[in-house]
């Protein structure tokens, strides 16, 4: 049966009804060199890797390159057109916009990077803990998890973001905190499911130690799904970054990321300053599309029941 | 079916009471105390301590906690010391707008993204799926700002075709007799929902597509039109239930950002209102209001679920 709670910030979920074929644990190096060999065959996958390879090129690499004054001001080049010594034109208060995209770049990744890391770290020690312990503590564990779905996650980090001050790090703790809840269900379930294999019990019975048994079965088995979601983690930290900033609580100047160039960008669509609104956008279009197609291809690369067909 | 029911309307007041038990946390651990927010930095220590008698907050936590949720039973969601009016007041004049930007933009979702999803699911792999495929993915990647804003940008700064600005008014009726300044957010809140409902029901589709009634309708010679309509659709529609259900909050989330950008009075914006003023009773008080209003439609969506498909009652009791 379908598990709603598990797909639902992941729409490309398949859903699919009946027990996963798990691979015998002998066969887990082959398994994975065969998932990886799926994930390269996966054209789509290949372009989000790419595409995300290339963004952190241009946003780390770019500014070693590309030399750009971002630090002062300079208000006697201010908007003005791409061209010349500004292939990307230059913004309000004279940055060189292809720059700034790079710097910004450097906040938007690493807030996405590191909040999923806190979020699916959160959530794997959550779920597998509610799992393996069971009984009332599962339950209160599962209603926190409940309770924190029915506050929506706009509204969490609004009320976070008021209380902490804005800055690239409280942003990466407060994204990171509201984004652990579907890795905390999905790793529960799937541990659920784990815990009465045949061969979990047989090796139980066989007599090997349960520290053994969690890490040489357990976590093999969940590492999949923990790495597809923080996949999607980031590409939702991202987002809910911009939003942020464009609802004014992001992280505040001199720390610039897409969202907030984007978002001051705006201030000038009815000028016609095109160069200050569509690159920063198309950053995070790109980048968040990216993150999802490797999810999605990872998830696909993972599932057996799917290679077969 | 009744114990199935008593188990999960039980669980969904443990949800309630721990959101309250979150919202009362975060409001206790803020910097700063409520009489500070309230009088001010420069309130003097006299004041400060006759203000907290007087609202309670000399007592032990618990017995905070309690009074606190004794003001929720009965209605008391706090005072806005900024706005200098009551929560529930604001609420009672914000709700109705939200409700109906959100309300609108989820039904027009639905009847868009059920026949889209069949149609992707039905044509698998084929052109038009792959259309709506990328359609859904950019949809889901776009900042909603930003996609609110390139339609205002076409729609009403090209070809002046809706306003750029929401209804205004206090009330709900200036919405329904302005409905052309209705027509850009309530886009934009559907365009996102579409993506993300099209979604689950192409899965779902492919999923009933693949099982053996579908296979055994159709050697019963189930004429195509009878098969999508009659199996197809009624079994894919039962996930979405639920599923439509979870997505509640992530499209009130999607209601405050559409209601900023487009500057419309409903609870989203006096939410975001608020958070830039650091008006500590409206966050929580919409917070506990948005999230009881979570619960309750997601028990409601389980019910009807239930209602629906007997193997969910049967195996819950």
């Amino acid at each position: 049966m379908l598990d709603v709670g598990d797909n639902i910030l992941s729409p490309g979920a398949v859903v699919l009804g009946g027990e996963p074929e798990q691979p015998a644990a002998g066969e887990a190096r082959s398994a994975w060199r065969t998932a990886a060999g799926e994930l390269l065959g996966n054209y789509l996958g290949v372009a989000g890797l790419g595409i995300i390879v290339l963004m952190a090129l241009f946003s780390f690499v770019g500014p070693l390159v590309y030399h750009t004054q971002q630090v002062n001001t300079n208000l006697t080049q201010v908007n003005l057109a791409p061209g010349g010594k500004f292939p990307l034109g230059t913004d309000q208060v004279g940055y060189d916009v292809l720059g700034r995209l790079m710097v910004a770049g450097q906040s938007s990744l690493e807030v996405g990077l590191a909040a999923a890391v806190i979020a699916v770290g959160i959530g794997t020690v959550w779920g597998a803990v509610s799992a393996f312990v069971g009984g009332w503590v599962d339950s209160v564990m599962m209603r926190v998890v409940d309770a924190l779905i029915a506050i929506p996650t706009v509204l969490l980090v609004l009320l976070l973001a008021t209380i902490v001050t804005p800055s690239v790090l409280t942003m990466i703790y407060v994204l990171g905190f509201v984004s652990w809840i579907i890795t905390a269900r999905l790793v529960r379930g799937e541990v659920l499911v784990l815990r009465t294999l045949d061969y979990v019990s047989a090796s139980r019975l066989a007599g090997e130690r349960p520290v053994r048994i969690v890490l040489r079965h357990v976590v093999r088995n969940v590492i999949g799904i923990v790495a597809v979601q923080a996949t999607f983690e980031v590409a939702n930290a991202i987002l809910l970054l911009a939003t942020l900033s464009f609802l004014g609580l992001g992280p505040p100047p001199p720390a610039v990321n897409w969202g907030g160039m984007l978002t001051t960008g705006l201030n000038y669509i009815f000028d016609g300053y095109w160069w200050q609104i569509y690159p920063a956008g198309l950053c995070i279009v790109l980048t968040v599309v990216a993150f999802n197609l490797l999810g999605d291809a990872t998830r696909d690369a993972l599932d057996v029941r799917l290679r077969q067909r | 079916m009744t114990r199935y029911l008593a188990r999960r309307i039980a669980q969904a007041i443990v949800v309630v009471i721990l959101v309250s038990m979150i919202v009362f946390g975060i409001l206790h651990f803020l910097p700063g105390s409520p009489a500070r927010a309230m009088l001010g930095v420069r309130a003097t220590p006299g004041a400060i301590k006759a203000f907290n008698k007087a609202n309670g907050y000399t007592r032990a936590l618990p017995m905070q906690y309690l009074l606190y949720l004794d003001h929720l039973v009965h209605g008391n969601l706090g005072f806005s010391y900024i706005r200098d009016q009551s929560v529930r007041s604001l609420l009672a004049l914000d709700v109705p707008k939200t409700a109906l930007l959100v309300g609108t933009s989820y039904a027009l979702a639905l009847i868009i993204a059920i026949p889209v999803g069949l149609a992707q699911a039905l044509r698998r792999n084929k052109p038009l799926d792959h259309a709506f495929t990328v359609f859904s993915l950019v949809g889901y990647s776009m900042p909603m700002f930003w996609l609110g804003m390139l339609l205002i940008v076409v729609f009403s700064v090209q070809f002046h075709l809706f306003p750029a600005e929401a209804p205004q008014g206090a009330s709900v009726s200036n919405a329904f007799s302005d409905p052309q300044a209705m027509v850009l957010p309530v886009a934009t809140l559907t365009i996102v929902t579409v993506a993300q409902f099209s979604r689950f029901m192409r899965t779902s589709a492919i999923d009933n597509l693949l099982q053996d009634y579908i296979r055994t309708a159709r050697a019963k010679g189930v004429s195509q039109r009878q098969l999508v309509l009659r199996h197809l659709l009624r079994n894919s529609l039962l996930p979405i239930v639920t599923l439509v259900g979870l997505s509640l909050p992530f499209v009130l989330s999607g209601a405050i950002v559409v209601e900023a950008l487009f500057n419309y009075p409903g609870m989203g914006w006096l939410f975001w209102q608020a958070a830039g003023a650091h008006d500590f009773p409206v966050l929580m008080g919409f917070t506990i209001v948005v999230a009881v209003a979570t619960v309750v439609g997601n028990l409601l969506a389980d019910i009807a679920y239930a209602l629906m498909d007997p193997r969910i009652r049967y195996s819950a009791s």
